[in-house]
């Protein structure tokens, strides 16, 4: 492939408009099916893109004064390109096993982790005290997540034979039947539901942004396009997430078929809907609270799933 | 060596939306002192009051707060009524209780509603709201209005319960009760809830009373007071009805009390419409002498009192108002110290604090002598915007 090829790839499809634009819907069907389950009526379909747009293209962009304007304009761009990446490799190897590279799982990883750094590196850098506070919990937040996520991913790549590329590990479940079928799946899938909805600060876990505590806190002092570039990053996660987490699980998206892909989206909206179910049916916890259930009980159950998959169940 | 910085809330409260400032000193996340402003939005209420007639300083008590819009008249009338011992029909007497018990139930929802979204908890904030429709629909039904009643009147209220609402009126109440006992098992069942109240916040039985504070404040801290018991008005003397009072003293206790205290207003409603007496709901008193009378009435928060003095003329030469969250306020040294940011939020909103009745302002006589006139105040004024102008570069 050479390089119009791979920009197409990263900047078009299945890179920053495709995933941006997935996100923004189903971001949209996250705020209607809260609304729905608080009686209220909703935003209709294009709402996310108005409020995108209206960021990036019309609201000023405020600056701060005295602060690291490099960092602070740096780090939403390094948001959106981590996470456009990340959506770019996963939906990729999706739609071909052989389109990967030996390790993407762990290149995924580590680009999944990029935009939480960037918005506490964003944070600090604005100077204010609010922000502070929020990117401090955005810390301790992946401090506690990182460890049973890392723990409940390493049961796939075992369960496929230690296959350290996306493809094989979606190759192996064709094969052999999702991992998600198996004690060891199911138990880390569980502990990867609760990670992934930290990593996207949804409520439980919000407590970085904690509008009704630190007013937005980690965003408190961005505006006009690097505010709308961290919510376009987030938006882009919002839709990542999941598919890694069909990818791992459940055979991927599919793309060997209508059948193939009505099911590989039924199982995307499916997990969707628990994360937005979650979100609904909890208050806030506090930071220390998250903590102590990451690290225990999470990491808990994804260590048990480790041993069991190693053990073959 | 501990860094310690300045978290401000305010001031404009981002969530309840009403103009005040806390100052929480952070040392982390932890909270070492909290320091409290109010005063952006002094109405001079008092003074407004005396300038009125009798029967148009209610309307102004009414606009102290619209949540209290039923608590504050009840004081307020029953002052005047102190003053001349006017006698107040009973059935009037039954429906000022009913009043009182609708306002209770949709302030306590209110309160918690807000408190799960303090929580991030929308769901409850969002169904709380929704199940207060139902109260309000009631007082409609009642009063004509759903919030600002214009109930109560000197010797009396203004308005009759009709016959034929008495039944729309239960079935509502019927249909509440059973979404507060769902929203009652949401609530006080989920596990994460009373991991993020229990055992904050505490406010001891003897720091409660050490700091005078009232209604379900104390209650929830085990300091057995209640107005409606203690110096019955209304018709709270003529049914049975219990102090919900708890002994632990944190949010939790505080969310406890106030839904059960929902029950119990319930309860009080339908016992007064079952017992209500058939005739006049007007006294219609035509003077009132000088001398000096005392209202109190038990609003959604502790403890209203209006004091209002009478010169014999038809309008009050002073009318002092206390309102609830004035005494609770300062508690907040007590139970917000030593704790995290994240609690000291629903600490701050677990006394359920009513912005607007605790404005006060401070008099200072300097014995007719003339500091600064308004055109020098002006002058200030117009020179500070200058220095925050030139600041930020702007001409």
């Amino acid at each position: 492939m050479n390089l119009a090829e791979y920009l197409f790839m990263f900047l078009v499809f299945p890179g920053l408009l495709f995933s941006g634009a997935a996100g923004l819907v189903i971001g949209w069907v996250d705020r209607k099916v809260t609304a729905m389950l608080q009686w209220r009526v909703g935003p209709p379909w294009y709402q996310n893109f108005l409020d995108t747009a209206k960021l990036l293209l019309y609201k000023e962009t405020l600056i701060p004064k005295g602060i690291a304007r490099g960092y602070f304009l740096g780090m939403p761009l390094l948001a959106l390109s981590a996470a456009t990446l990340a959506s770019t490799v996963l939906l990729s190897a999706n739609g071909s096993t052989r389109a990967g590279f030996l390790g993407d799982v762990i290149v995924v990883v580590y680009l999944l982790m990029m935009p939480p750094i960037a918005l506490m590196l964003g944070a600090f850098s604005s100077a204010n005290t609010l922000a502070t506070v929020g990117a401090s919990r955005e810390i301790k937040l992946m401090l506690s997540y990182e460890l049973p996520f890392l723990l409940a991913l390493s049961v796939p790549i075992v369960k496929s034979g230690y296959a350290l590329k996306l493809g094989d590990i979606i190759n192996y479940q064709a094969a052999n039947g999702a991992v998600i079928g198996s004690p060891s799946g199911v138990l880390s899938f569980l502990a990867m539901i609760f990670c992934i909805q930290a990593k996207l600060g949804f409520v439980p876990f919000d407590m970085p942004e904690a509008e009704t505590e630190l007013m937005a806190g980690v965003y408190i002092e961005y505006s006009g396009k690097a505010l709308g570039f961290f919510k376009l990053a987030k938006s882009i996660m919002i839709f990542a997430l999941p598919v890694l987490i069909v990818t791992l699980y459940c055979g991927g998206v599919g793309s060997g078929g209508v059948v193939d892909i009505m099911k590989g989206a039924l199982e995307y909206i499916a997990i969707v809907f628990i994360m937005i179910l979650i979100k609904n049916t909890n208050p806030r916890v506090r930071i220390d609270h998250a903590m102590k259930f990451f690290w225990g009980p999470v990491a808990f159950l994804a260590a048990l799933s480790c041993v069991l998959a190693v053990m073959g169940y | 060596m501990s860094h310690k910085a300045h978290v401000p809330i305010g001031p404009y409260h981002p969530l309840q939306e009403e103009p005040e400032f806390y100052k929480l000193v952070v040392d982390g996340e932890k909270v070492v002192d909290v320091d409290v402003r109010i005063g952006y939005n002094h109405r001079g209420i008092e003074k407004i009051s005396e300038s009125k007639n009798f029967d148009q300083s209610i309307f102004i008590v009414e606009r102290i707060c619209g949540i209290c819009s039923s608590s504050h008249p009840i004081a307020c009338v029953q002052a005047i009524e102190d003053i001349a011992d006017i006698p107040v029909p009973e059935r009037a007497l039954y429906i000022r209780s009913i009043n009182q018990e609708l306002e209770r139930i949709h302030s306590h929802l209110l309160w918690l509603g807000l408190a799960g979204h303090f929580l991030g908890y929308n769901t409850v904030f969002m169904w709380a709201w929704k199940y207060r429709e139902l109260i309000c629909d009631i007082m409609e039904t009642v009063t004509g209005n759903r919030q600002n009643y214009a109930m109560h009147k000197v010797g009396g209220v203004r308005r009759d319960i009709e016959r034929e609402h008495v039944s729309y009126i239960l079935t509502r109440l019927d249909e509440f009760l059973k979404q507060l006992d769902m929203l009652k098992g949401a609530v006080l069942d989920d596990p994460v809830i009373h991991a993020r109240l229990k055992g904050v916040g505490v406010l001891t039985k003897e720091a409660a009373i050490d700091y005078a504070t009232l209604g379900p404040v104390a209650r929830a801290s085990g300091v057995d007071i209640d107005v409606r018991r203690d110096h019955p008005y209304a018709a709270y003397d003529k049914i049975k009805w219990n102090v919900i009072t708890r002994e632990e003293g944190d949010v939790f206790a505080k969310t406890v009390v106030r839904i059960l205290e929902m029950y119990e207003s319930a309860s009080i409603i339908r016992q007064c419409l079952d017992k209500m007496p058939q005739g006049p709901i007007d006294s219609n008193p035509k003077d009132i002498p000088a001398g000096e009378g005392i209202g109190l009435a038990e609003a959604p928060r502790g403890e209203c009192f209006h004091y209002i003095k009478s010169d014999g003329t038809n309008s009050p030469t002073r009318h002092k108002i206390r309102a609830p969250t004035y005494m609770n306020f300062p508690t907040f040294k007590e139970t917000v110290i030593g704790e995290t940011i994240s609690d000291a939020t629903i600490i701050l909103a677990g006394i359920d604090p009513c912005y607007c009745c605790t404005e006060r302002m401070l008099i200072v006589d300097t014995k007719d002598k003339i500091f600064m006139n308004v055109e020098e105040l002006i002058r200030l004024s117009q020179e500070a915007t200058a220095r925050i102008k030139e600041k930020m570069g702007i001409k």
